[in-house]
């Protein structure tokens, strides 16, 4: 017994039956689909639970959504919100100023799930970048360079704000309203 | 003014083998990149220009304009001579080659044994470099290659005694000349240990996937050229893949008949030509990078222990056996 199984290990060994073996795997995985995904121009699909850039909401005529309740800003836990609010002519309370810095953000979405008018949101777009630390905080002089489009910012290649403000949040909202309402609607019946 | 005319031939000659040897190891490099990214089912470069093409070349330009960075420990001198100590037997061992009937750089009668010394050489390359560089890493790995190409120079040098046991010649022209007559009257069939000896030898000897401890990347970060930046790097790089050409060459042209077509006899088909040289080498190279995919390191111990307690012995015994072959006049190789 203990001599066929050693002449079986020769035999094995000599015939280097275990490193065919591996290679009739790799040389299957030749011929086998590939998985790669070609990224700027194919994209996987994303959830409409996606966690992206953020964006403020509008009502349909227009008027901002947000209440400046503050409740965003008490909920992150990276204190990534800053909100001041004034009283407007109209006397209802909006915010003059709203700023996100994305370098604090972890996108946990607790924003977007403490807003009782769903007025700030996680979107789905997600790739933009910021090249310069010191350049990165985005000021009101910078926007008009931005351009009115906030995805021609990516286009240009231009880095983007680390700090969101307001007028940009709102820009986004309005760029991506469409996609941003079909989304929560789709999540709607599990929440 | 007839030397003249000798030595433009002689030059012209050397350009014709050593232009199309570049551009087949810039190749490599991009067929290396795709096939195992193909077997580890991606699909590997596929950017610059179509399909990824132009990949090499930009890869060349890259390390060209790269800055040569000589650490402030090493010796100067010995730091640059090591990547030209490498490449330089790595194409001068192409001279023998011969790539059809009568074409060859220089028909060496002792063609087998200028390739021993020179595919031994190419160590020194390496040795050099890791002394060189004044770096822990580049020294380890300079230490492991000397020790493994020592060890599979031997089996190797024996796997080349029974080519020439065979063919009763050193020279590489006839030692093809003596395959003739179709696939099964190549010496891989009676030479078969040999034969498989020597391209694992030769897979220990390039350094490549699993014997690659010298380079050792995930160990000693890159082994013997952790030092080396821009061109210098870039010809260590040239050297390797330039030495998986010539063992493919070698093992085509000792084992696998060279020029000569596999199915002898056969009209239009059974016309031997470079084209099947070029096609046994290619069937070779894709092996290195197969094997490359496929396996992981070797152990040192184990690489030292394959290379002498396993394939010595085999080379051994096969000697014997080919000498009896020989002595009875077996079969249709040694009638």
């Amino acid at each position: 017994m203990k001599a066929i199984r050693s002449l079986q290990h020769y035999v094995k060994s000599f015939t280097l039956w275990e490193l065919l073996l591996g290679l009739r795997v790799t040389g299957r995985y030749l011929f086998a689909k590939k998985f790669t995904v070609q990224y700027p121009e194919e994209r996987v699909p994303k959830s409409p639970r996606f966690r992206g850039l953020h964006a403020l909401r509008r009502y349909p005529n227009g008027e901002e959504r947000c209440i400046a309740c503050k409740l965003c800003e008490a909920v992150c836990p990276a204190l990534a919100i800053t909100i001041e609010s004034e009283e407007r002519e109209d006397g209802s309370r909006r915010t003059t100023r709203y700023d996100i810095d994305l370098f604090k953000c972890i996108y946990c979405g607790f924003c977007e799930e403490a807003c009782p008018v769903d007025s700030i949101v996680l979107t789905r777009f997600n790739d933009y970048h910021m090249a310069n630390r010191s350049e990165s905080v985005m000021t009101r002089e910078m926007l008009p360079a931005m351009g009115d489009d906030p995805v021609d910012a990516l286009k240009d290649s231009r880095p983007w704000p680390s700090i969101m403000n307001k007028e940009m949040l709102l820009a986004m909202g309005e760029r991506f309203e469409a996609e941003i309402a079909a989304d929560r609607a789709a999540d709607a019946p599990y929440r | 003014m007839e030397t003249i005319l000798t030595l433009t031939l002689i030059l012209a000659k050397i350009v014709a083998i050593v232009a199309p040897l570049m551009l087949a190891v810039a190749y490599l490099t991009y067929a290396e990149r795709k096939i195992i990214g193909y077997m580890q089912v991606r699909i590997g470069p596929n950017r610059v220009g179509p399909k990824g093409w132009l990949q090499p070349i930009a890869d060349a330009v890259k390390l060209m304009v790269k800055e040569i960075i000589i650490p402030s420990g090493a010796n100067r001198f010995l730091f640059i001579l090591a990547p030209i100590l490498s490449i330089g037997p790595a194409l001068a061992a192409w001279a023998v080659i011969p790539f059809g009937k009568g074409m060859v750089l220089a028909n060496l009668d002792a063609g087998l044994l200028y390739l021993l010394a020179l595919t031994s050489l190419g160590v020194y390359g390496v040795i050099i470099s890791g002394w060189a560089s004044n770096s822990k890493y580049a020294f380890l790995g300079a230490m492991r290659s000397a020790a493994q190409i020592v060890s599979y120079e031997i089996a190797m040098g024996f796997a080349l005694v029974g080519v020439l046991m065979a063919a009763g010649s050193l020279n590489l022209q006839d030692i093809v000349l003596k395959q003739q007559g179709g696939l099964l009257h190549w010496f891989w069939l009676p030479l078969l240990p040999l034969f498989v000896v020597y391209f694992i030898a030769g897979v220990a000897e390039t350094n490549r996937a699993p014997f690659d401890v010298a380079e050792g990347e995930s160990e000693i970060v890159a082994g013997f050229h952790v030092e080396y930046s821009g061109m210098t790097f870039a010809v260590f790089f040239l050297a390797e893949y330039a030495n998986m050409v010539l063992i493919s060459a070698l093992a085509s042209t000792l084992f696998l008949g060279g020029w000569l077509s596999p199915f002898e006899g056969i009209p239009v088909l059974g016309e031997p030509g470079l084209i099947w040289f070029v096609l046994k080498m290619a069937i070779f190279l894709f092996l290195f990078l197969w094997f490359r995919a496929t396996f992981p390191r070797y152990r040192y111990d184990q690489i030292m222990r394959l290379g002498w307690k396993v394939f010595i012995p085999v080379t051994l015994v096969w000697i014997g056996v080919l000498g009896l072959a020989i002595l009875f006049r077996v079969g249709p190789w040694f009638a």
